[in-house]
């Protein structure tokens, strides 16, 4: 099916009146989850996974997906008006975006954030839909030993641009493994790790997981402290938001650079939006005529953050459904998903699923559309969320994550597991364990077993099937270089400045 | 050392170390390599293996290393206490529900987070905590028709 074709099957789908309202609901909880610092869209999306297995496995992916996209519009305005990232990859833009606003204009930096968002995130829509179709082709010659080092290479970009520790993110990603094995190993039918309980026969169940982790986690976390930020006041009316005509054909090439390093980035796992952001900033700022000013409230230091940010969503979901293989603890859990309704990310997925692929990539032009309208007018609303006090929220997060765990397996024994990864989640935040690879572990450690044994099977046990092969032998080459290269203090000291500048 | 047993990563190292080393032993039982290939031991015993090292690397880094870099400061107990406050009473909700059920549980939950650890009149406390409960009541098992965690008493 050429792109053409697909995209007008997927046009047919997401212009359903029940594609449309669940697109709106996605971007709208995400604009929401975006604006509110301490929800983040991982949590929010784990917290809702369980609530869509009685709905329509297409409408609840472009639900999904919308709040993942839709939080990063949001994520700029708590960081221009308080100065707050309302998620991680908005972090870049409190140095431009907040001094505008302190000089009055506010207006324009939520303005122009909404129009880099939109172009950028329409761009990494049209590209993911150029290049997912023939990268799909291309890994239908994979077979085991390939999956297995392609799945080595994703975790290992996911630990290097974990934290500031590798060894951290080494021992979190293998804590998920071990998680993943829980449970009757499918080849032997040996039951593993499961301490005679026969609720783990079946292994934990990832919602659990990650609603623990993610969650309860944060809202441990954010009830350390209870003091509010201080808003600055909101410019009232639309003509306030229009950025000028000047303000535009300063950002002619903000928009390009975020777009396209936000994609590219996007593609790498473990990179992520942040990155994204840092590294279109930084190009900005130097290929500027003024880069002295940068900081100060430079409007171009708000569009190429905020573009390369959405940008990056589109790119992140190239590796997901064409190989399966997430580069984020977001996209690992809209893998889990697709994997619970029955689907199969990977080089067949278009093929085998059209209406699930389009539908997706056409939702999300019409998500991007949705959300400039509302964070363009409707700013001002979504800004008032942020005096919804924490002792209102925290409670109601804690609420719907238990009834998200008990409607995936109905069983109590989950809710005190709930409590369990709760209560590791914060661990982690307090000794600075990163929770991504944690979750990739989790999500990819039974794939990559299999992958694992299946070669080994083909070749009777001997390992050498895995640098035999040319595309294997290339991965697990590049997984090991960079492993490798942070031990040299030179290059580590690159890679936790760049961590550094995310946290 | 006894300025690296009080950081975190010390223990963390240790008891990671332990968790690695009993992957490893539990693996030891199960079938490494067979007839048909690898075994049900075989991945567990070599991410065991990897868990044990990496562990031990930091623990050893906890101990020969000097004080804690700028960004960890002192251990801030206060904060602790009721991120650990929060946790106990999620257990306490959770442990009750089989006897009260989700939507009296849940309102003492709210009750005592907005109440007890806010600091919050009880107007407001009783307000969100039961209308709290009465909201997810009609928007789960009304309106989505899902089932939310029956009690004995409700």
């Amino acid at each position: 099916m050429d792109v053409f074709n697909g995209l007008m099957q997927g046009f047919a789908v997401a212009l359903s009146p029940g594609a449309l309202a669940l697109c709106f609901v996605g971007v709208l909880l995400g604009t929401v989850v975006g604006v509110l610092p301490g929800l983040g869209p991982p949590a929010t999306i784990a917290m809702l996974l369980p609530l869509t297995f009685k709905m329509e496995p297409t409408g609840a992916m472009i639900m999904l997906a919308g709040i993942y996209y839709g939080a990063k519009y949001g994520g700029s305005t708590t960081s221009i008006l308080l100065n707050v990232p309302g998620e991680s990859a908005s972090v870049v833009t409190c140095l431009d975006g907040y001094q505008m606003a302190r000089k009055g204009r506010a207006g324009a930096a939520l303005g122009i954030s909404a129009i880099a968002s939109f172009i950028a995130g329409s761009f990494g829509v049209v590209a993911l839909m150029l290049v997912a179709p023939p990268l799909a082709k291309l890994s239908l010659a994979f077979s085991s030993p390939e999956y297995f080092a392609l799945m080595v290479l994703g975790l290992a970009m996911v630990v290097l641009l974990a934290g500031e520790s590798l060894t951290k993110a080494l021992l979190s990603m293998l804590v998920g493994l071990w998680i993943a094995s829980m449970g009757t190993d499918l080849f032997s039918a040996t039951s593993r790790f499961t301490f005679g309980q026969t609720s783990l026969l079946g292994g934990i169940d990832f919602v659990v997981v990650a609603i623990g982790l993610f969650a309860v986690g944060e809202v441990m976390a954010n009830m350390e402290s209870s003091e509010p930020a201080q808003m600055l006041p909101l410019p009232k009316g639309l003509r306030n938001l229009m950025p000028t005509w000047q303000d535009m054909k300063d950002c002619r090439f903000a928009f390009v650079n975020g777009s396209v390093i936000g994609f590219l980035i996007g593609v790498l796992p473990g990179a992520g939006s942040t990155i994204a952001s840092f590294l279109s900033y930084g190009v900005e700022k130097a290929v500027s005529r003024h880069p002295e000013k940068f900081g100060t409230g430079v409007i171009e230091g708000v569009a190429a953050p905020e573009g390369a940010n959405n940008a990056e969503t589109g790119g992140a979901l190239v590796p997901l459904l064409t190989l399966g293989i997430p580069g984020s603890g977001t996209t690992a859990i809209l893998l889990a998903a697709l994997v619970l309704w029955g689907f199969k990310p990977g080089p067949l997925f278009i093929e085998e699923s059209p209406a699930m692929f389009w539908g997706l990539v056409a939702s999300m032009y019409i998500g991007n559309v949705m959300l400039l309208i509302l964070n363009l007018p409707l700013v001002g609303v979504f800004a008032q969320l942020l005096k919804l006090p924490g002792y209102a929220m925290y409670p109601l997060i804690l609420g719907v994550s238990m009834i998200g765990v008990y409607t995936a397996s109905g069983s109590v024994f989950d809710l005190g597991l709930l409590c369990v990864f709760g209560l590791v989640g914060y661990a982690m935040r307090r000794l600075h364990f990163p929770t991504g690879p944690m979750v990739l572990g989790l999500v990819l450690g039974d794939a990559m077993e299999k992958a694992l044994r299946q070669s080994l099977m083909m070749s009777q046990g001997d390992l050498a099937i895995l640098w035999q092969r040319p595309i294997p032998a290339a991965l697990l080459a590049i997984a090991g270089i960079l492993l490798v290269v942070p031990l040299f203090k030179k290059f580590n000291a690159v890679r936790v400045q760049v961590i550094d500048q995310e946290g | 050392m006894h300025d690296a047993i009080r950081k975190g990563d010390f223990w963390a190292g240790l008891f990671l170390a332990a968790l690695g080393a009993f992957i490893v032993e539990e693996s030891m039982g199960w079938i490494y390599l067979g007839e048909e290939g690898p075994g049900a031991g075989f991945f567990p015993r070599w991410y065991g293996i990897a868990m044990v090292l990496l562990s031990l690397l930091m623990v050893a880094g906890a101990v020969f290393k000097g004080p804690p870099a700028t960004r960890s400061r002192a251990v801030a107990w206060g904060e602790i206490r009721r991120a650990m406050g929060c946790w106990a009473a999620l257990v306490v909700c959770i442990a009750l529900l089989k006897v009260l059920g989700f939507l009296i549980a849940f309102s003492l939950l709210g009750w005592f987070l907005i109440a007890v650890m806010f600091r919050q009149p009880q107007k407001i406390a009783l307000g969100v905590s039961v209308g709290g409960s009465l909201g997810f009541y009609l928007l789960f098992s009304f309106g989505l028709d899902l089932s939310l965690p029956g009690g004995m008493l409700f």
